[in-house]
């Protein structure tokens, strides 16, 4: 079983825009690789340099939330391609959490599977929380996956995310072979039913 | 009592348990690995000590980093050549079934697991790959995934998932000339948007479904996910049947179709959403921006900003600034640079014959580079049996290898700088085709055609050649 995940805090870092896609927080080409250590440094690679290396002023090249590690995103986060390199080169650039108003259905579940908290809040919720983390970035934010309250300085905020995932996350079953591994027998019962090879 | 539809029917045979956390454990029938997000999960079953539960349900094949030009090993990128190793050793190592460059049956992971008649009707197939949902066309339910999926799926057979809810999408009447599947499937996203289908998988269904041959099905379901659904589906029928008849892997024919009419949706079944189209108004689409729901019928404008609901404006305001674009604007007429042919989505032999039917005797504009990539080994054999090739060369078209190429750019073909492409793929994302500033229209293969001929978007229905 994996560590169970009940709270987390930390400093929040924006990412603003609707409809961030996988292409957008890694791009292909940096997805040749067989390992995905290391993929950090290409986290938004061409939102943060352009064609000439020169920086775009991209909040991931901030030097004020440099290790910050909730990123604050607005509608559908994550949109597009499959590719777990997406959440793993957050996590490697070092996101543990996300907050956002909404996220594609598969990549939040890729985050649930590498213990990363995908949070939902409310569009003028995460509005307020951007501005904040924007006005101060040494604002410390906490996040309680229990009572599902986010809260930061004096304020609070109501958060969502899928009973399944946060299930998964407070008892620990969010690395999910151990779990599935348990029920060898009836998953052998149900190939043995199944009418196609 | 409402009776059950397909993807209900299918679930239940493959649900091996509730879990803990209230997803189900879901069997998985038939898996497909490609060298991209499948290295990695190898590596995790390594560090668990685990190893492969049921090799002979799941397939590889390369597709991603393949080059068009020249597969001689080793492949001229090193990085290419590790993974394309990386998935020879792994699928040896663990006896997986591996399609590779030298087999002759290479080719897009979605376009291979079909001709090989590997995907069949009520199946539960699962890729670490997002246009899984291709497969839906057979009347499976299959679903793309990240690669902790792809290790637990090589662990057990199973992964751990949320049953979505099912939204059938009914598309009555027939579709006019010059109009087809890629056409209809942009003009479901530009309607329900890109995130409209969060948390359910489509049902696609009506006189025009049923009209579609297997290849349109495909193409259909391929974009699903371009739509926030995670999976879609066309009820298995004759047009199925006969399409998989005599095909590799279908064992026992009969078998398999007592099977699929079993699974079907019952005429009276239950779906926790509707939505009607009406085929006949359909025209051909073209996107303006930079994500699938960005699309116009391509006698239309591009929209006034101020018009949108306001949660689209934001993306709106930043694909004008992208594309280099304006309201108001019209398509028609838009230049383009580069002609993509291929893709999960449109690089079938009933697409490449489409494509074909328009540049017969033809010539690609002069400053326009045209790409054809086939979906497979097997897809450039058949065409060049009928020609198409030859068509495709003596029009200046370039007949290529078979891989993902150009669609997400992993391999050599890349758009360079602010290139504009006309492109029969799947997503016209910032950066997707290779350049940081690239800019991409998706069109159908006719269109795409159509478009390399005159250096320009173009409508099919006015230059005429759609079969």
């Amino acid at each position: 079983m994996s560590v169970p995940i009940k709270k987390f805090s930390g400093k929040g870092i924006s990412v603003r825009g609707n409809d961030i896609d996988t292409d957008r927080i890694i791009p292909a080409r940096f997805m040749k690789c067989v390992t995905f250590k290391g993929l950090g440094v290409y986290a938004f690679n061409d939102e943060r340099v352009d064609g000439n290396g020169k920086s775009k002023g991209h909040s991931f090249d901030d030097p004020e939330y440099q290790g910050n590690p909730i990123l604050i995103g607005n509608a559908n986060f994550g949109c597009g391609s499959s590719r777990e390199h997406a959440p793993q080169a957050l996590k490697d650039w070092g996101i543990r959490a996300l907050l956002c108003e909404s996220f594609a259905e598969i990549f939040a579940g890729n985050c649930s599977s590498l213990g990363m908290p995908a949070v939902t809040l409310s569009k003028s919720d995460i509005e307020q929380l951007q501005s904040f983390v924007e006005n101060e970035p040494k604002m410390e934010i906490s996040i309680n996956l229990e009572t599902m309250k986010v809260t930061a300085g004096s304020r609070e905020w109501t958060a969502s995310m899928p009973e399944a995932y946060r299930n998964a996350l407070l008892d620990g079953s969010w690395d999910s072979t151990a779990v599935l591994s348990q029920a060898y027998t009836e998953i052998d019962r149900v190939a043995g039913e199944l009418p196609y090879i | 009592m409402a009776g059950k539809n397909l993807f209900e029917k299918v679930w239940k045979r493959h649900k091996v348990r509730t879990l803990p956390s209230g997803q189900d454990q879901l069997f998985i029938g038939l898996h497909l690995i490609h060298e991209v997000t499948s290295p990695q999960a190898f590596g995790m079953l390594k560090d668990k000590n685990l190893t492969v539960r049921y090799p002979s349900r799941t397939f590889a094949t390369a597709d991603h980093i393949i080059p068009t030009d020249d597969i001689s090993r080793p492949l001229a990128d090193p990085l290419a050549e590790e993974m394309l190793k990386a998935l020879e050793t792994s699928t040896q190592e663990y006896g997986i079934q591996y399609f590779g460059p030298e087999s002759g049956k290479q080719g897009v992971i979605h376009v291979v697991g079909p001709e090989k008649g590997l995907t069949q009707p009520g199946m539960t197939i699962a890729c670490g790959d997002s246009h899984t949902a291709t497969h839906g066309a057979f009347g499976s339910i299959a679903f793309g995934v990240g690669t902790s999926q792809v290790r637990d799926i090589l662990a057990t057979q199973t992964m751990a998932i949320s049953k979505p809810k099912v939204r059938r999408i009914t598309v009555n009447g027939t579709m006019p000339e010059g109009v087809g599947a890629k056409d209809l499937i942009l003009a479901i996203i530009g309607r329900l948007g890109v995130n409209g289908g969060l948390g359910y998988a489509y049902e696609y269904a009506g006189e025009a479904i049923d009209a579609l041959g297997m290849e349109e099905r495909m193409t259909l379901c391929n974009m699903s996910i371009e739509g926030g659904a995670r999976a879609g589906y066309v009820n298995p029928d004759q047009i199925t049947y006969d399409w998989l008849k005599g095909r590799p892997y279908v064992k026992d024919y009969d078998s398999m179709i007592r099977y699929a009419e079993e699974i079907k949706s019952d005429s009276d079944a239950f779906f926790d959403d509707e939505v009607v189209f009406n085929a006949s108004d359909l025209k051909p689409m073209v996107t303006w921006g930079i994500n699938p729901g960005q699309v116009v019928a391509v006698d239309e404008k591009f929209p006034v900003v101020e018009s949108l609901p306001e949660e689209e404006r934001e993306t709106a305001l930043r694909a004008y600034e992208y594309m280099g674009f304006a309201e108001n604007e019209k398509i028609l007429g838009k230049k383009i640079d580069v002609v993509f042919i291929g893709s999960c989505t449109n690089g079938r032999l009933t697409d490449l014959r489409e494509a074909a039917a328009v540049a017969r005797g033809q010539k690609v504009a002069g400053n326009v580079t045209a790409l054809v990539v086939p979906g497979s080994q097997e897809v450039a054999v058949a065409a060049e049996k009928e020609g198409l090739d030859k068509i495709f060369k003596e029009a200046g078209f370039q007949w290529r290898l078979a891989g993902c190429s150009m669609c997400l750019a992993m391999n050599p073909d890349k758009l360079q700088g602010r290139q504009i492409s006309a492109s029969t793929s799947n997503r016209n994302f910032i950066g997707r085709q290779g350049s940081p500033t690239g800019r991409t229209l998706l069109v159908s293969p006719a269109m795409a055609a159509a478009a390399a001929l005159a250096g320009e978007i173009v409508d099919i229905r006015k230059t005429g050649a759609a079969s």
